[in-house]
């Protein structure tokens, strides 16, 4: 295991000075050395990127200085995922430099390329084959200009730390610094440069720990709440007593009155300013409202009556067969109706941001996913030039898809353009829930049955509400439909705000889909390992994975329920593919559920830092259990009941079981996702473990001892 | 305004505080130490938690005034000449941690509980720990960290 604490120091040096650079030094600095600029727009890799009009067709910049050091211009933020340690590595890879020669900046707007935002596991499956591409380039033109310089062939030619040296004469060297040095080189495209085979791997595919860790255990790593300028006002603002609610009157007389208090009213955006952040508060606590709130006659128990009645407009994503055929095949018919809450992100740092004007320059550091949308979306809404609008790179502390969207960014831009002084905002707790982009409640409607010999006849899987994303099968069924049930209003019915949940859709999907197979299974008096690769004979891939992970858990072949507690589930996020095995250990009188163990397999493509997806597995699995076992948002209208962690409960220390992770060693080029796939299976794994211990068959999350125990009876 | 006078990292302070003001909001926009984090702002979360003579307390609702003439430890205090405290060398060892908001809070209140137990079972750990809360579910490894510097720490003192 490689700790570099001179990388380390090299990476962070831009994290822990947030005040970024000036641009003209950069443009200066930009000036000799070889820059490589990859165009995406014309390679099969666009869903990465799409360039804006100040890097036109550009999204990866590599400068190589005279120094020979090399410098990654990369739209990524690092929010706990990893690609801080990861990209670095792909870089000095692919090129031939040591590790600690390569520096990174992250998401300073000005600086870095226009990138689309980091979810959706993209920064490894998608940006980093960009990187790679953009490093293998320069690799390649420094052997042809080494080639010049030592008049040698190419083919005479390899690369090694920083150097180019003949293969027979290993003195017969130049150094990458040496080449550049005072030479203004620009290459823009790619062309056909080969990236390095796995075999060919001298960084990628070992484990590096994360090199941002010392700066997180000092208290130096600054998130955009940690940001102090001279002169600073802390801004709180006042919200509706439940969502959407007009604002009538306000009567701010009395923060009016204290001393430091300024208050900014700008529409319907009451906002308290003071330099103290305890002030602040005090002070919006003092100012009166009066408000015109919706009506809505809904709750999170009644919800799910809702869904079903106003989710009528079907979507056929897939069909195979015909289901009246399967219908009639069927010898048993196993239907079931599966139900998740709202849930939220929840991350520990609550939406924060810092906003200064400097000389009609906006400046902004913003725990957020999406620097550039966000950028852009403040400059259309301030009427400001976008260039004028600076994201500036900082720690987010954690996302998980919640800080795509960026409210309190706009809110704190607004406030600096309108006072001229330096604004920060932290969200409390409350705002971070009620102005989350939950995961959309929905409800999954699935109708099947089996043949005498145990094989599914006919599946027919609706999602009311919910997201299409995974939703359709992988299982050999030869009669099915897979459908998306929406709303006359799509997703303006639901009545809270809804987005990207980490994988989004495929929680919800995947926990119905694998827990109906479970009851499958059962009715078939199969096994139920045995009866998921009886459906999977057409999927080595998924096969092994399921294989592999049953072995590792020490299963062995028993129908359900067999009273072990043994649960899995199966599943495919972002081209990875996913099993879990957890045992559980229910208590029968007061239905809690304690997992006691989880075993994951994973195949997720080459892997550029395994001990990084380790993490980001071991961190799904450990999210995955708050949603399957804690995690309900509550409220009454538009009224949220669930205010802190008083009435919400994500993982805590008491539920975390023993975990094994294992990842494939996957014979594949390509990496596939690994942000989120152990994330999906979690809810039916243990939904599956708990109908193995006790015989209940659960259909709503998250399973609540309550819920359990009224399931066990 | 008043003035409240403690012991923080080591060094006397005086520092502003209004009434009621929690000792967070102090440390964080009077002495400008940052590595003491708002979570939820009501004692539920931990990432706001801080040494007070001795024991770890949440800082976020405590008041500033109740801390006057103790001793005050934060995430800054613990690094001594350059060296990272143990618990802070295994966290980065273990990588335990991910986006590490919680981690300041985390580590003082580990250092609270090595204080009272140095040598804390799995159980141990887990039950002092429980109420400090991550999201990007690194527990496991920060078990394993806590335990880690604790033994550590004991060989440290050793003879």
């Amino acid at each position: 295991m490689n700790s570099d604490k001179r990388i380390n120091k090299k990476v962070l040096r831009n994290m822990r000075n947030p005040f970024g650079m000036d641009r003209r030094d950069f443009m200066k600095r930009f000036g000799t050395g070889l820059v490589v600029a990859f165009s995406v727009g014309k390679s099969p890799l666009r869903a990465g990127a799409l360039a804006q009009d100040d890097t036109p067709g550009l999204n990866a910049f590599l400068k190589i200085g005279e120094d020979g050091k090399v410098t990654l211009y990369a739209g990524k933020i690092e929010m706990g995922q990893g690609p801080i340690t990861s990209l670095p590595m792909e870089v000095a890879d692919e090129l031939d430099v040591r590790l600690e020669d390569v520096n990174m900046i992250m998401a300073d707007t000005d600086l870095c390329p226009w990138n689309e935002g980091t979810y959706g596991s993209l920064s490894t499956r998608v940006f980093g084959q960009v990187i790679r591409g953009a490093a293998a380039k320069a690799r390649a033109v420094l052997v042809k200009m080494a080639a010049k310089e030592l008049s040698l062939d190419e083919a005479e030619l390899e690369t090694f730390e920083g150097f180019v040296r003949s293969r027979s004469n290993k003195s017969k060297k130049i150094s990458y610094g040496q080449l550049t040095k005072g030479k203004e080189i620009l290459e823009t495209s790619v062309g056909d440069v080969p990236l390095k085979k796995v075999s060919e791997f001298r960084i990628m595919g070992k484990p590096m720990l994360r090199v941002d860790s010392e700066e997180k255990v000092t208290g130096e790593a600054k998130y955009s709440g940690d940001i102090q300028l001279p002169g600073m006002l802390c801004a709180r603002i006042l919200r509706p007593p439940s969502l959407g609610a007009k604002l009538l009157s306000v009567d701010t007389s009395k923060a009016e009155s204290m001393e430091g208090v300024k208050i900014v009213k700008e529409g319907e955006l009451v906002a308290i300013l003071h330099p103290s952040q305890h002030m602040a508060a005090k002070a919006l606590a003092t100012v009166k409202a009066e408000w015109e709130e919706d009506e809505v006659d809904l709750d999170h128990e009644s919800l799910f009556d809702h869904i079903q009645k106003v989710s009528t407009q079907r979507q056929v994503l897939a069909s195979e067969g015909d289901l009246s055929i399967g219908k009639a095949a069927a010898a048993k018919e196993v239907n079931g109706i599966y139900k998740d809450p709202y849930i939220a992100h929840s991350p520990i740092e609550n939406h924060s941001a810092t906003a200064v004007m400097e000389e009609g320059r906006l400046k902004v550091w913003a725990s957020c996913q999406t620097p550039y949308p966000t950028r852009d979306d403040i400059a259309e809404e301030l009427g400001m030039d976008q260039k004028n609008v600076q994201l500036l790179p900082i720690f987010v502390g954690g996302g998980f898809g919640g800080k795509i969207y960026n409210p309190q960014a706009m809110e704190a831009a607004r406030l600096a353009k309108l006072t001229g002084k330096p604004i920060q905002l932290s969200y409390t707790r409350e705002e971070e829930f009620v102005y989350d982009r939950l995961r959309p409640a929905s409800l999954v409607k699935i109708d099947s049955g089996l043949d005498e010999a145990g094989r599914i006849t006919h599946w027919d899987f609706a999602v009311h509400m919910g997201g299409g994303r995974e939703s359709e099968h992988f299982y050999d069924i030869p009669h099915s439909r897979t459908s998306v049930m929406r709303a006359a209003r799509d997703t303006r019915d639901h009545i809270f705000y809804i987005g990207a949940w980490r994988a989004p859709s495929v929680n919800t999907n995947t926990f119905a889909r694998e827990s109906h197979m479970d009851m499958l299974a059962a009715a078939a008096g199969i096994d139920p390992v045995e009866f998921r690769l009886r459906h999977l004979e057409h999927d080595p891939r998924m096969a092994h994975v399921v294989k592999s992970g049953a072995e590792r858990f020490g299963w062995t072949p028993a129908k359900g329920p067999s009273g072990r507690g043994y649960g899995f589930a199966v599943g495919i996020d972002v081209g990875s593919y996913v099993v879990v095995f957890v045992e559980v250990d229910v208590e029968k009188d007061t239905g809690y559920v304690q997992v006691k163990r989880a075993v994951c397999v994973q195949d997720m493509g080459m892997v550029v830092n395994p001990q990084g997806a380790k993490l980001q597995m071991e961190g799904c699995i450990l999210m995955g259990l708050g949603y399957a076992l804690r995690e309900e948002i509550q409220f009454e209208g538009r009224k949220m009941l669930t205010t802190n962690y008083d009435s919400y409960s994500i993982t805590q220390f008491n539920m975390v079981p023993e975990i094994d992770v294992h990842i494939v060693d996957s014979k594949d080029e390509t990496p596939y996702g690994g942000g989120e796939p152990p994330v999906v299976v979690m809810g039916g794994a243990v939904a599956n473990a708990v109908f193995d211990a006790t015989g209940a068959r659960i259909y709503r999350q998250p399973l609540t001892p309550e819920r359990v125990k009224e399931a066990i009876g | 305004m008043k003035t409240v006078q403690f012991e923080l990292n080591g060094n006397p302070v005086s520092l502003d505080a209004h009434e009621d003001e929690s000792l967070l909001w102090v440390i964080r926009q009077q002495a400008g130490l940052t590595g003491t984090k708002f979570g939820c702002g009501a004692g539920f979360c931990g990432s706001c938690t801080v040494i007070l003579n001795g024991e770890a307390v949440r800082s976020c609702v405590l008041p500033a005034m109740e801390a006057a003439g103790s001793k005050v430890l934060t995430i800054e205090g613990l690094r001594k000449n350059g060296e990272l405290h143990p618990l802070q060398e295994e966290f980065v060892k273990n990588d335990a941690l991910q986006c590490g908001f919680c981690t300041p809070g985390m580590i003082m209140n580990a250092y609270g509980l090595l204080l009272q137990n140095p040598e804390p079972s799995h159980q141990d750990v887990v039950i002092a720990m429980d109420e400090n809360l991550c999201r990007c579910g690194a527990h496991n490894r920060i078990i394993k960290a806590i335990q880690d510097a604790g033994k550590q720490m004991k060989k440290s003192v050793a003879p």
